[in-house]
Parts: structure tokens; sequence; C-alpha cells
């Protein structure tokens, strides 16, 4: 049947059996009017007419009957028993009002939690990149994940290579640092440079206005001639003001013409650079020779139709080599290729994984309990279920009823589930602090509720099934009878439940495992030696609004920005940095005078540039020599200080200080190392530093941010302010910008394990409470089954202590089966926590022996309850009833 | 079910085709229905109510009769129906169907 004539014909149905009573009453008078032409022929065949509408009326039969049967043309059967069953559930629903609110909760809970986790994934890993075609997207980058391109070596693959329909880049350096000014307070714009073809070859086309044209990537570097605007900034600074594209903005002085504005589904900082937002795009002219040289490109391509990333990697590989080899000069290059959906959320994937692992296991803890309760209930019901029966309910009629009951439940519990999930993806999507890619996207959408339908009917079978299995089991006779004296009560139903508490105990095990293992390894992650101290060290960005041509008028600058930061009451020192530690970093490749390297093997430092009083500001102890002084100037000789590591690879086992460091050409000399200090954690907590070089900030001018770093005596919030009014006179213009302390720098780069870890607290904190109600349920139960044996055993003398004791003892044999297993499947299950770990194994034994130690705790107090309650079951009570 | 005389038992599915057969006549309600198969058929087939207006509304559910309601030759409200282009074509499939498998039956039974 075509599928044109099977939508006619639902349509007809339910306008059908939406007006079925009317329907009924016309079909009534019908066959009625039937009957009566029946009567009327008789009479015509000289039969009376009180004996011939009798007659008539017996030949047509049941009408009743027949008209139920007429009826189901338009309401299949099974709809209609939907119908009642759904009915009868509520009215249950009702009836045992406790029940329900419990399970709706838990189940709600448990849906809830899945959903937004599986928000999250799908934002991340199954939805595709908001981009033209984005599987033909390559990221391309140099030796590992991580690493830039140096601009030559861009134009050059781009023009040799025949694996890509276009490559194009955006800066990695240089990031940020504009300042915009004549449109209301001075502010600090985070901009990208992007090569011309970037939106192009991307797919995106800006809402307003055009994208660059070649005229203006040819321009000045530092000075572009025009910028594209992104939604969020065009709203923002704007208030969506279409005027403003073709306008001239003010930009670190230069007047920059909006070329336009890019649409909202284009949000280049969530994906490219998690955790900042970007305000404005600028072109980036690979013809000026006043860029800043140096690895500085991020390379995106897109594949010619039918070309694989395996067949471009051995094309890139072998570009690599061969200009590695044309180009001495330049960079190394060594391409490695990845599909860009797999950079972007690459680093998030063991987390999301273990994530979904652990509401896959809270939502089966919440499967066997209410299955648990289910059992628990049926019990009681085992009359009512029994009469069914025995008045003609089909086994399978009674199945599908439990069924019906359990998924009309959970589905309760996902609207409740419903209502969590979009709370709980609003809060994350507006975790700003967190540096997780495409965060912004997450929401509810159609994807995410045909998963909650999903999980919860699916939920709803899994825990409906087993009690409503018990069902056929059945006996009639024993459940008409009087069910309260069955002490031997279904050997059978115990079993199931035990093995459902012990899987209970089993799968929160296993989360507790998991939690554990997590909160070691933070605690651990922030016991690490930092090599500074966050402790009352903040630092306030304060470039000045006015450019800086001269080192002299630069070092004055500085003198004058440390003389009055110091002179503030509170502040103990105060110096100056272009990075923070866990925040910025470069890397350059450099020498040391007197010694050979092969290419590609030149230390490779990273880069600071300071002022005396930031080492004391920051709290970076001192090894050997000394650090910078207000003496080190532009006049006097170039200085370096360089960390423990930096000094352990330059000169292995000897004092460093007094050694040369030039650039790795051996042009120019960086300067004299004067002093080792302790290796700083710049880059995260948990990766080892490497090598470091500090340069003294006022022999130099390459740099692109001034931090002033203060060390207080007061908590640093409190002294923001006034280091703004110390330094006004100095800079009128001075914006007011980021102040951010050394704290909050650790916290936000601790801030997604411990989101990570605070989520499986949770899950796991959850999973106990669930399982602990599993034992307490059971365990009371099983007392409940056998108040008669208990009161005969106490009538013969056993003491409230011998009973407590068995009952105990019943309860910790189960919870041991359930520690056994679920013990066995963490070590099995922990090892993909992975990368996630830090400074313990997969293994660690104090985790498991905690978990344990817990979870047989919780069960023992679980199991006392009831336990309890038996010790003080009045005999005589309890042999007398029933 | 007992009946006073042995009645020939229709084949199930038949009463739809019967039904659809007489309604290329015209317009007709459900108590014409069952007397023309009963004369057509020479008193061989009795069609069951019980079993009529089922048919009628199964056959009309699927949309190859049309029920209207009108007045009856003794001015008594009655719903009449009638064939719909859908039924008609079904029709056809119908009795090419039916003569195949009674052929089939003829065959074995070597009537044929």
């Amino acid at each position: 049947m075509q599928a044109g004539s099977i939508w006619k014909r639902f349509r007809r149905r339910l306008r059908y059996w939406l007006n079925q009573s009317e329907r009924q009453r016309l079909l009534w008078e019908e066959m009625e009017f039937h009957i009566e032409s029946m009567a009327q022929d008789l009479v015509a065949q000289d039969i009376p007419e009180a004996e011939a509408r009798a007659a008539a009326r017996r030949k047509f039969g049941n009408m009743t009957q027949t008209s139920e049967d007429a009826r189901v043309a338009w309401t299949t059967r099974w709809m209609s028993d939907l119908w009642h069953d759904l009915r009868y559930s509520f009215r249950g629903m009702r009836r045992d009002a406790g029940f329900t609110v419990f399970a709706i909760l838990i189940a709600g809970l448990g849906i809830g939690a899945s959903s937004t986790v599986f928000s999250v994934v799908n934002a991340l890993l199954l939805r595709p990149l908001p981009f033209r075609d984005p599987v033909r997207l390559v990221w391309i980058s140099n030796g590992n994940e991580s690493t830039n391109t140096q601009t030559e070596h861009y134009s050059d693959l781009r023009a040799l290579n025949g694996s890509f329909s276009d490559l194009a880049a955006f800066a990695d350096w240089g990031v940020g640092n504009r300042e915009l000014t004549g449109t209301g307070d001075p502010q600090r714009l985070t901009s990208v440079p992007v090569t011309g073809n970037f939106f192009a070859m991307l797919g995106v086309q800006p809402l307003i206005g055009r994208s660059f044209t070649a005229e203006e990537c040819r321009g000045s570097y530092s000075a572009p001639p025009a910028m594209l605007l992104s939604y969020n900034f065009w709203r923002r600074q704007f208030l969506s003001d279409p005027g403003v594209v073709g306008r001239k903005l003010i930009l670190d002085n230069h007047p920059v013409t909006v070329a336009g504005v890019l649409p909202a589904s284009f949000d280049f900082g969530s994906i490219f650079t998690p955790g900042t937002q970007m305000d404005i795009f600028v072109p980036w002219p690979l013809t000026d020779q006043a860029k800043p040289r140096g690895n500085t490109m991020r390379i995106i391509g897109r594949l010619k139709p039918g070309v694989t990333v395996r067949a471009a990697q051995a094309e890139f590989t072998a570009l690599g080599k061969q200009l590695d080899k044309q180009h001495p000069e330049r960079n190394g290059i060594i391409p490695r290729l990845m599909p860009l959906a797999q950079h972007v959320s690459g680093r998030v994937r063991p987390a999301l994984f273990v994530l979904a692992c652990a509401v896959g296991i809270v939502m089966l803890i919440v499967c066997a309990n209410l299955s648990n309760l289910e059992l628990a209930r049926l019990s009681a019901r085992q009359k009512e279920l029994a009469m069914r029966r025995a008045l003609g309910a089909g086994r399978f009629r009674l199945v599908r009823q439990m069924i019906t009951e359990s998924v009309a439940l959970s589905c309760c519990g996902a609207a409740l589930g419903l209502i969590l999930a979009v709370a709980g993806t609003r809060g994350l999507a507006h975790l700003h602090a967190f540096e997780l890619p495409l965060l912004s996207t997450v929401q509810i959408d159609g994807s995410t509720l045909v998963f909650i339908l999903l999980a919860a009917v699916g939920a709803g079978v899994l825990f409906g099934l087993l009690p409503a299995l018990q069902i056929s089991e059945l006996s009639l006779r024993a459940g008409l009878e009087d069910a309260g004296r069955g002490s031997t009560g279904g050997k059978r139903h115990a079993w199931i439940r035990d093995a459902l508490v012990v899987s209970e105990i089993a799968f929160a095990c296993t989360l507790l495992v998991g939690a554990g293992l997590l909160m070691r390894s933070f605690l651990r992650v922030l016991d690490v030696n930092l090599g500074f101290q966050p402790e009352r060290a903040a630092a306030l960005r304060i470039d000045p609004s006015f450019r800086i041509s001269r080192l002299a008028q630069q070092n004055s600058f500085i003198d004058d920005v440390l003389h009055r930061a110091r002179s503030v009451p509170g502040i103990t020192t105060a110096g100056i940095t272009d990075v923070l530690p866990l925040r910025d970093d470069r890397m350059w490749s450099v020498s040391v005078k007197g010694q050979f390297y092969e290419k590609d093997r030149h230390p490779e430092p990273y880069i600071r540039v300071v002022t005396d009083g930031y080492f004391e500001a920051a709290g970076i102890p001192l090894r050997a020599g000394r650090v910078f002084t207000e003496r080190d100037r532009a006049s006097s000789e170039p200085v370096v200080v360089i960390n423990e590591t930096m000094a352990r690879t330059i000169s292995p086992g000897q004092n460093p200080v007094g050694q040369t460091i030039t650039d790795y050409r051996r042009q120019h000399v960086l300067g004299l190392v004067v002093g080792v200090v302790a290796d700083v954690r710049h880059a995260s907590l948990e990766a080892a530093s490497g090598p470091e070089m500090y340069l003294a900030m006022r022999q130099t001018g390459d740099y692109a941010a001034m931090q002033l770093v203060v060390r207080t005596a007061l908590p640093p919030d409190s002294l923001a302010a006034g280091i703004r009014t110390a330094l006004r006179p100095i800079d009128p213009n001075l914006p007011v910008r980021e102040f951010v302390t050394f704290e909050d720098l650790v916290d936000r780069a601790v801030s997604p394990r411990r989101f990570l870890m605070l989520l499986l607290a949770g899950f796991a904190a959850f999973a106990l409470a669930l399982a602990s109600l599993g034992i307490y349920a059971v365990i009371s139960y099983s007392v409940n089954q056998r108040v008669q044996e208990i009161g005969i055993r106490i009538a013969l003398g056993a003491s409230a202590a011998d009973l407590q004791r068995r009952i105990v003892l019943r309860t910790l044999g189960l919870a041991a089966l359930g520690l056994a297993l679920g013990m066995a499947g963490s070590r099995v299950l922990s090892s993909a926590l992975g990368t996630l770990l830090y400074g313990i194994t997969s293994g660690d034994p104090v985790t498991f022996i905690e978990v344990g130690t817990v979870l047989i705790a919780v069960a023992a107090i679980a199991g006392y309850i009831p336990a309890w309650k038996a010790s003080r079951i009045d005999p005589m009570v309890a042999l007398r009833s029933n | 079910m007992g009946s006073e005389k042995p009645k020939a038992d229709l084949l199930p599915g038949t009463l739809d085709m019967l039904v659809l057969k007489v309604l290329m006549r015209g317009h007709l309600h459900g108590y014409a229905i069952a007397q023309l198969i009963q004369q057509l058929s020479d008193d061989l087939l009795r069609v069951e109510e019980g079993s009529l207006y089922p048919a009628l509304q199964r056959l009309e559910m699927n949309g190859w009769i049309e029920g209207e309601w009108g007045l009856s030759a003794n001015n008594r409200r009655a719903r009449f129906y009638k064939l719909t282009p859908d039924g008609r074509k079904h029709l056809t499939e119908e009795s090419a169907r039916y003569r195949q498998v009674t052929g089939a039956v003829a065959r074995i039974m070597g009537f044929a």
C-alpha cells in the first residue's frame, strides 16, 4: 500500500477515534433501522407486530457485541488496551504515591544526568562542525599537534600540494592586543589575523558586508586596512547596528574599515581557542616583511574530493622533507595531518568517554533499584494480579500491563529529566571559565529529545521486565490464598532481588573507584610544586595607551609604573612580565656560544620578558647567580636568567652562569646568563616545565603585553582599585583592564579536572545512596517476610544481639559479593581513565581500599537498621498476626 | 454458532467482496445489502448481521465505500453506502484473486 493511502487511513482512523461516542450512536441507529426493516418484512408476512419485532431482534443477535466488533475497525485493539493500561497505571500510581514520587525522582535524576552528558557528547563528537562540508577539513600542524608552522612554509605548501583544493591559516601569535578607541571607553579587543581566503575556505559567508579583498590582504601587519566583526562583539559593542559596516574605527591609533559582520553560527573561539572569545578578524598580509617571524601559523586545509587524509599525509611528508632541504635557513617542517573534527574534540574525548560510561552505570543502578522496588510492590499486588488472571486476563496481557506501568513511570521521570537537562545544558553553555570546545553550542535539540525518549522507554522496559517475567511464575491458587502466611515465600524471588542488590553494589563500587581515582589525582595535581607561589600574587594588564617608540621611553614608563605600584600600601613587591604562568607561551630556538647543534637540535626555551621584582612578586625562587635588577638597562650588557631545566640542557653538570646565549642563527646575542631560577609550570599543572629563558624587559621591545605582577600583604582583590588609582597619573587613558589573581590562574587551569571529578563524585554519591537504599529495601523485605520465624526464634530464646548479627552478616555477605564483582570490574574499567589520572596508577591500592571500606560501612548501616527493628519484634504479636 | 439449517459458510474475505459487488448496483443501506446478497444467491448465502456491520465499518475505514445518511423507501433515516473509485479498483483485484483461488480449488477437487 502506498504511503499516501496509509496516511489517509491513519487520518480517518484518528478522526473516527476522536468522535467515538458519536459514531457509536450512529452505528446503533443504523442497526436499529436494520431490525426495524426486518420486522416490517415479517409483518408483511402476516406475523403480529410485537412478535415480528421480537423475532427480528432475536435474529439480529447481540447488538452490543456487534457494535464492539465494528468499533475494532476504527480503534485497533492495542490502542484501546494501551489506553486502559495507562489509565490503570495512573490509578495505581496515585494509590502508591510514595513509591511513585520516589521512582519518578530517581528516574528523572538518572535521565536528566544522562541526557545532559549526551547533549555535550552530541555537540562535541556527533554533530558536524558548523562549516561547509566539514568532513573534508584537515588540521595541519608541524611535528606535534600543537606546534605551528612558519608562514613561508605555508605559502610553499599551498602552492606545491595537489591534495587540497585550498589551504588557509590563522595566527596563533599576536592574538589579541588591539586597542579600540573612539567608541566609548578605550578597550582591548581580541583579534585574530587570518589569511584572506580563510572564510571562503571554511565556507562561512559574512552575515552583512563582505570578506577581505585581495588589496586588503597586501597591507601592513601592524595596521590592517580592514576587519570583520564577530557576531557577539557586533551585538555587544554596536547593539547589532548594521550601519557599522563600512565605517572606520580606530584600532591601535589607525583607522580600520569594518568590512563585514560574521554570522552567529561562526563561533571561532569556541572551536579553535576554547575559553577565549574572539572579537575581530584582520587580514594577514603574508607579503609584509614586518610580520612576526617564526612558527606563527595554524593551518587548515580543504581536501579535494576523493583524496583521503592518509594520501594527503604521504604527500605532505614528502613536501616537508623537500622544503627542509631547500630552505635550511627556515624552521623545520614536519607536516602532521588530522581531520579537523578530531583536532577540535580530541583533547576532551577521554573525559567525555568516562562521563558517558558513568551516566550509563548510573542509569543501570537506577533501573536495578526500580526493578527491586517493583518486585517488592509485586508481592504486595500478588492477590490483585491473581484475581485478574482468574477473570480471564492472559499471561501476555498481564506482562504487557506491567511493562506499560513501568514505561509510564519512567516517562514521567523523563519529563523531570528533561527539565533537569535543560537547566544542566544552560548552565554548561555559560561556563566561560572552561576550556571545552563548542561548549556554547551545547543545548537540548531534536536528537537530545529523541535520546531522552529512548532512554525513558529503554529504562522502563528494562526495569519492568524482571517483575513482569515474575508474573509468569505466579500460581493462581497461591496468589488467591492469603499470601501473608508464606514464610517460605518464593526462593527464586529472593534470589533475584539479592542479585539485583549485588549488581547495584558492584556498579556503585565501579563509580566510586572512578571518582576516587580522579579525586586522588586532583589532590596530587594541587600538590604539584608550581615553581611560583600563587597566594597573594595578582596581575594587572597595563599596556600603555600611547605607542612606545624608543627603549628609553619604555624604560621610563616601566620605572614610573614600578615606583608607583610599589608605593601602594599593602603591596610588598611588584614587577612586570609579558606572559602569565598557565596562560600564554611562546618559544624560541637559541644557541649557546661555543656549542654546535644539528638542525632542529637547538635548545628551544619558552621566552618570558620580565623586569626586576617579577621573580619576587611571583614567588619564583632563585637557585644560583642573581635575578634582574634596575641596572639591567638598554645601555648595559644584555643578560638573561634561565630555569633549572634550561641549565641542565645547555650545560649538564656545570654552572651555566656566565654562558652567552644567542639566537639560533648566532646573529645577535640575547644575553649573558646571570642566574638560574626554579622551573615554573607554565603550560599546565600536570606537564613538567620545559626549558625557560627570561629576558630583561628594559633591554628589549619584543613582547606583546605588559602585565604588572604584585605580591601583596592584603587579599589581592582589595588592591585592584588602589593600583589603578596609583597608575592613573602616568597614563590617564590606561584602560580598565583585566585584573587576575594568580590563584585564579591556577583555579582556571584545574577547572576541567575539578569539574569532571565533581561530576563523577556526584554520580558516585547518587549511586551509593541508591545502592544502600537497595540493600535496606531487600533486608527489610526479608525481615518482614520472616516476622513469624523471627518471633519463634525470640520466643525460643534467641538474643537480640544474635539476631542482629545474623541479619547484618547476611547484608555484609551481599555487600562483599557486590564489592568483589565491582572491584574486578573497576580494575578493568579504570584503565580507561588513562590520561586523566595524575601521580597514581589506575590500580591505586589506596583508592580501592578506601572504596571497599566505605561500601562495607554503608552496607553495614543499611543492614543494621532492619536488623535492629527485627530484634525488637514482640514474639507474641508476631505469632498472633494472621 | 448453530443455525437452523445448513448454510454455505463464506470463505474469509468473501463477504467484503460480495458487499462491494452488490454496491456496484447503486446506493444501498445495510439491510438492503443483506437482502440482495441473499436473493442473488437464491437464498443460499445468508449474511449474518453480526458480521455485516463490522464489515461495513472496515470497508469504510479502508476508503472503499462511503456512507451517508438518507431516507429509506418508507421514509426512515438510514445509512446508504456507495462504492468509491478505490473500492472499485479493490473489487477488481479481489475478484481476480478469488477466481484464481476457486479455480485452483476446483481443479484439485476435479470439478473442472
